[in-house]
């Protein structure tokens, strides 16, 4: 069955709090989830007072701080600090988003933050997304032509069919909208998710590409595709501001013309 | 020890090749069921104000006729349709998830051929 609550050993259990330094006195509560494989207690919620005096504007550098300052051994991915590059991705109060993108001040009270949901945790904030890479691959994510490359030019594109993959070359894999969307949730195993679905709709519409037919034959699936449900997560919490749901309904509608059109 | 490496678990058994007439169906018929929930409801009203004997006339009329049947049609295979997805969904195990869609398939097959029976009874019955 699909799981509707946690597992006895993945229930939370109440932290240690570090209090802000004396003397502090514009002060931001912090709620972090926090596991570490090594032992063998349950996962806990460590509440962190930060001195937003000394802290910089968005709540990657709230959790850089702790790092540095508070407790060293969190553990978090980060690289880019400007959303390009998909590491940073979190529940930030119940939201999947980029750490970095995000102001402190865009939320009011003490701000949640916990791992990626329904992922395996690897520890601390960092989801195991080894299955989710592997779905990438799976729909091979790069160009497939039968007609060689031409000897002096790249294969061109006019401007208009450039500009459908406006919205789609953008993602950057940080799988917030996948691990928000519930059939994710429980059918990852076959469902593809919103992530890879848009990357492999980047793929469908790209004019230069020749294995658009083998491409939907690996879609048409009823759990590789059509656990979509429209639930629509995915582009509620995209923090790029993509539309994954849109790129999954235009694959269905090529399905759809194959057969009927 | 697993040995198999993630792409091979993420391609498994391949793409099943079909699901699109499944959906498609299911937008079909919710399209289709849109004019015929609200005849129903004329009809349901209909029958609940008016003797018995007039509104199985008024059912017997080729357009009732017609739009009865077609609502039963669309309803129970709407039905079916929209179940097997619920189950694929939340049940895992693959025993209990066969089984689970075979009786739901037959049960909505069973209550569309009682239902049309019925309506065959009654317009040429009366």
């Amino acid at each position: 069955m699909a799981e509707f609550t946690l597992p006895k050993n993945s229930v939370l259990i109440e932290g240690k709090t570090f209090n802000a330094p004396a003397g502090a006195t514009n002060i931001r509560r912090f709620e972090v989830y926090r596991w570490d494989p090594s032992s063998s207690e349950n996962p806990r919620i460590d509440a962190f007072e930060l001195d937003m005096d000394s802290c910089g504007p968005m709540v990657l550098d709230a959790i850089l701080k702790i790092k540095n300052e508070v407790d060293s051994s969190l553990t978090f991915r980060r690289s880019c600090r400007e959303g390009v590059c998909g590491s940073c991705a979190m529940t930030i109060n119940g939201k999947n988003s980029l750490a970095c993108t995000k102001a402190i001040d865009s939320y009011s009270g003490t701000i949640k933050i916990y791992p990626l949901p329904h992922m395996p945790v690897v520890k601390d904030l960092v989801a195991d997304l080894t299955h989710f890479y592997a779905q990438y691959a799976s729909i091979k994510p790069w160009i497939e032509t039968q007609t060689p490359a031409p000897a002096d030019s790249e294969r061109l594109q006019s401007k208009k069919d450039r500009e459908k993959l406006d919205g789609l070359y953008d993602c950057v894999l940080c799988a917030c909208c996948s691990t928000s969307c519930p059939s994710y949730w429980w059918n990852s195993e076959r469902y593809l998710g919103p992530a890879v679905l848009l990357q492999a709709y980047r793929w469908l519409v790209d004019s230069r590409d020749e294995s658009t037919g083998e491409r939907l034959d690996e879609l048409e699936d009823p759990f590789k595709l059509y656990r979509c449900h429209t639930i629509m997560n995915c582009t509620d919490t995209c923090p790029k501001g993509l539309n994954p749901a849109k790129a999954i309904a235009e694959t269905k509608k090529m399905l759809v013309q194959r057969k009927l059109g | 020890m697993d040995y198999r490496t993630p792409l091979s678990r993420v391609r498994g058994l391949g793409s099943a090749k079909s699901g699109t007439t499944h959906w498609w169906m299911q937008r079909i018929t919710a399209v289709a069921l849109i004019p015929l929930s609200f005849w129903l409801i004329y009809f349901l009203g209909l029958s609940l104000t008016v003797p018995y004997q007039q509104t199985v006339d008024w059912l017997t009329s080729p357009i009732n006729s017609v739009c009865i049947v077609a609502w039963i049609i669309a309803v129970f295979y709407h039905a079916a349709l929209g179940l097997q997805v619920v189950i694929e969904d939340y049940v895992a195990a693959e025993g209990p998830k066969i089984i689970s869609i075979w009786a739901a398939n037959l049960a909505f097959l069973f209550l569309a051929i009682a239902a049309l029976l019925a309506v065959f009874r009654v317009v040429s019955i009366g």
